[in-house]
């Protein structure tokens, strides 16, 4: 049993989070958001530089063969500075299926340019009247190499240039594929989120595409579980920030001619805010460490921490804006802010009542 | 123990049925169920329907166009409203200065407000928050100075709701900086908001709306005339306002609204398949643990409003506080369920962009989230539901 980083997980830990610190300040977060795109794009080049693109890749692809432990350390400094750029959707989501599924040719047309920063892809999956949270293409279909359907909820769609589409092929079975963003046929509309991030509703109509060899949706499955274990991780650094603001405000903000902080009703509160984050950092490392194990084990540990993170993100998301009054639900300051991305986690790629039952059917964790 | 109404509330509740049916303007309706905002122009137009039908200010005495209801009609008529999608009361006019004015103003001040008040000619708001004077509202520093006929004010308003619409402002201020206690020296102003020297600057909530505002008052002379009551009594007015609402505050009739609404789009969306069997069932389970809630909720307000009508029962203990936490609390639990329904096709902002997919063109679905957002604010305001506590606490277990 050892909880420790080694000493490349913490300069990593050090380096992103002073990346975060000098770069995205609550008034540079919100001058950037204004932005076309609604982000500023040498964000990302600077990623680059620092190596933080090709963090999960392989090293014989380009990347530097971190693994789960190391996108945790990441997200939670990005949920700290409620990073909007398009890690999730780019990096972890579309390199676990890169990873796991795209041939030598494919990784090698691709990845070089994904870790320097010139090539960003994007993952579509989800389709309208639709189940929600499925896996399985349905309405959008591949006649030969051809796509024709919608997709929506397009996390980082908007300026995607290649997309990993989901679609059901001939023989019936849910194959992926790469489309060019810009070929003739598809047409991408951004919108603004409310957390801050850009989703996209995309349409294919006719659109060439190249196949991904595998069971599309064993892929997707694998690669939710890794954004899923990633997003608990940037849920813990959103809470940490959520608590720190909370305990300073309390601190300062004087009410009947004292600190509110000096009130038990506020303070027990806060304590409860705490241990929800504690018991949440416990199972974002547990769902980080789980990527490597078995499938059956991978998907009930993750299932387990999203429920738990989940749970936690809502309790804390709401009682640090209790906490803060009035000032809790303005956009001019930050804490609005991490309650609505603790939102956005909550329901991104299953909210804790569909990981609930899917540990249900799994028959619960291994013992 | 009989808990059905009579058979004259039971027609009572059928003629309220039968004027919102035929009264109630489908594009208000519409915007209510979906929880997107309402205009100035609708709000105004709702009040004036309201007013033609003499139902605008029922709890109003008679003589200023109130409705001698008894306390069992005033719950039916406002939970019909609720449950027809109509708008909320405007508390402002209706329940806040309307009954201040009718009790405490002079003659002069309800021959000139109360008419405009209840056919919503004079959009009021409350100034009483302060940026240092929250929960303790008694701390409150805007200062009037008496200078001949007027009052001269300075100082500075936060969480102003809607005074971007606002014609009058109803305002605490102090008076007497040396009274013994603070809540000595506090007077209650009516101020004209075109006087010069009041800016208003809007607000964003994370709701991205502009709803709430602050206002700064820069010498703003105010006619003494339009004192109410007599000047460093102003607290006393303000608490009658604040504690004058035991029937309205849990606001039960939007939750049972929102249960209707919320089972009936689970159903459209199991119906079409966004929502799987099992989904379908967890809602349904969850709506019927809410619908308990609400239950006991509105019994518990029903035992108070039998109370206040002199049919039996003591009413709950410090019901008002125990009113609003609750219902403040199951309100916020039907805005999660809100969003359990949405899901991430909810992620979107309603002005997000263009070209939107059929799924998102259900407005509600992206008027869900920024609901949930703003709806944090009621267990906030109108006394936090920590402040409710600590009254309960303090005033019924003695502690
Ligand atoms: C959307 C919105 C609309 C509003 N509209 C108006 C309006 O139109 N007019 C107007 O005058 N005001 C309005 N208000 C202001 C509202 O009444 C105040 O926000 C409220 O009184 C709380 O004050 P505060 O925000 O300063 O929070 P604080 O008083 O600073 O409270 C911060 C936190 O400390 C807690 N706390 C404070 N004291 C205690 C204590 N003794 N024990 C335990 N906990 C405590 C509070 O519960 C809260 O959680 C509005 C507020 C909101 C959010």
């Amino acid at each position: 049993m050892d909880f420790d980083f080694s000493d490349d997980q913490r300069l990593l830990k050090d380096s992103v989070a002073r990346f975060v610190a000098e770069r995205y300040g609550f008034e540079d977060r919100t001058r950037m958001l204004a932005m076309p795109g609604g982000r500023d794009p040498a964000i990302w080049s600077a990623m680059a530089e620092l190596g933080l693109l090709g963090l999960p890749f392989a090293e014989a692809d380009g990347g530097f063969g971190g693994g789960g432990t190391e996108t945790m350390i990441l997200m939670e400094e990005f949920g700290r500075g409620l990073v909007v750029e398009p890690y999730l959707s780019a990096i972890v989501l579309a390199g676990t299926i890169l990873g796991d599924a795209a041939s030598g040719d494919q990784r090698a047309a691709r990845i070089e340019r994904i870790v320097a920063g010139d090539h960003r892809l994007a993952v579509a999956f989800a389709e309208p009247r639709g189940p929600r949270y499925a896996v399985d293409a349905r309405a959008t279909v591949a006649v030969g190499d051809r796509l024709t359907g919608e997709k929506i909820a397009v996390l980082g769609g908007g300026d995607a240039h290649e997309l990993i589409v989901s679609a059901r092929t001939s023989t019936g079975e849910t194959g992926l594929f790469f489309v060019d963003a810009a070929a003739p046929g598809v047409s991408v509309h951004a919108e603004a989120g409310y957390d801050g991030s850009r989703v996209a509703t995309v349409r294919l109509d006719d659109v060439p595409a190249e196949r991904i060899a595998g069971d599309g949706a064993a892929h997707l499955t694998r690669a939710i579980e890794a954004a899923n274990a990633a997003l608990c991780a940037e849920a813990v650094g959103a809470m940490a920030a959520a608590l720190d603001l909370t305990t300073e405000y309390l601190k300062t903000r004087k009410q009947f001619g004292v600190p509110i902080a000096s009130f038990q009703a506020l303070q027990h509160r806060a304590v409860d805010m705490l241990m929800q984050l504690e018991l949440a950092r416990s199972m974002a490392i547990f769902a980080a460490v789980s990527l490597d194990q078995p499938p059956a084990v991978r998907a009930a540990n993750i299932a387990a921490a999203k429920v738990q993170v989940a749970r936690a993100a809502r309790f804390v998301g709401q009682q640090a804006v209790q906490l803060h009054g009035g000032i809790g639900i303005t956009a001019e300051y930050k804490i609005g802010h991490v309650f609505k991305r603790l939102t956005a986690i909550e329901t991104l790629f299953g909210d804790a009542d569909h990981h609930l039952d899917a540990l249900t059917d799994i028959g619960g964790l291994a013992a | 123990m009989n808990l059905d109404f009579t058979p004259e509330e039971q027609a009572f509740r059928d003629e309220v049925r039968t004027f919102l049916a035929a009264e109630l303007p489908d594009d208000i309706r519409t915007a209510v169920a979906d929880r997107t905002d309402l205009t100035k122009e609708q709000i105004v137009r709702w009040q004036r329907i309201l007013n033609a039908r003499g139902w605008a200010v029922p709890k109003w005495q008679p003589e200023h166009g109130g409705c001698g209801w008894t306390p069992a009609q005033k719950y039916i008529f406002q939970e019909e409203l609720s449950l027809a999608r109509a708008p909320e009361e405007f508390s402002f006019n209706v329940a806040m200065i309307g009954p201040i004015l009718q009790r405490f103003g002079t003659d002069a001040q309800k021959a000139k407000f109360l008419a405009p008040t209840a056919n919503l000619d004079i959009w009021w708001c409350q100034g009483f928050s302060e940026p240092g004077s929250g929960s303790d509202l008694a701390s409150l520093k805007t200062s009037a100075v008496r200078d001949g006929d007027d009052y001269v004010v300075n100082g500075q308003k936060i969480w102003t709701t809607l005074a971007q619409h606002a014609d009058w402002i109803f305002a605490l201020v102090r008076t007497d900086p040396k009274a013994p206690k603070p809540q000595m020296g506090i007077s209650f102003l009516l101020i004209d908001m075109t006087s010069p020297g009041i800016t208003v600057r809007p607000i964003r909530t994370i709701d991205d709306h502009h709803e709430v505002n602050e206002v700064f008052f820069d010498d703003v002379r105010v006619p003494a005339e339009n004192l109410i009551g007599t000047e460093n009594r102003g607290w006393d007015y303000a608490k009658h306002l604040l504690g004058n609402e035991r029937s309205g505050i849990a606001r039960i009739g939007l939750s049972k609204e929102r249960l209707r609404w919320a089972r009936d789009t689970a159903a459209e969306m199991a119906a079409d398949g966004r929502l799987t069997p099992r989904e379908h069932d967890r809602l349904l389970r969850d709506l019927v643990e809410a619908e308990i809630d609400l239950k006991a909720l509105e019994l518990t307000q029903l035992r108070v409003v039998a109370a206040d009508s002199g049919h039996g029962g003591e009413g709950a203990g410090a019901a008002a506080s125990i009113l609003k936490v609750k219902g403040t609390e199951v309100q916020q639990r039907m805005t999660e369920i809100m969003m359990t329904l949405a899901g991430p096709a909810g992620l979107a902002l309603p002005d997000g962009g263009h070209g939107r997919n059929e799924a998102v063109e259900d407005r509600w679905l992206s008027a869900a989230a920024p609901y949930y957002f703003t709806m944090r604010k009621v267990s906030i305001y109108g006394g936090s539901n920590e402040i409710q506590r600590n009254i309960v606490a303090k005033t019924v277990l003695g502690l």
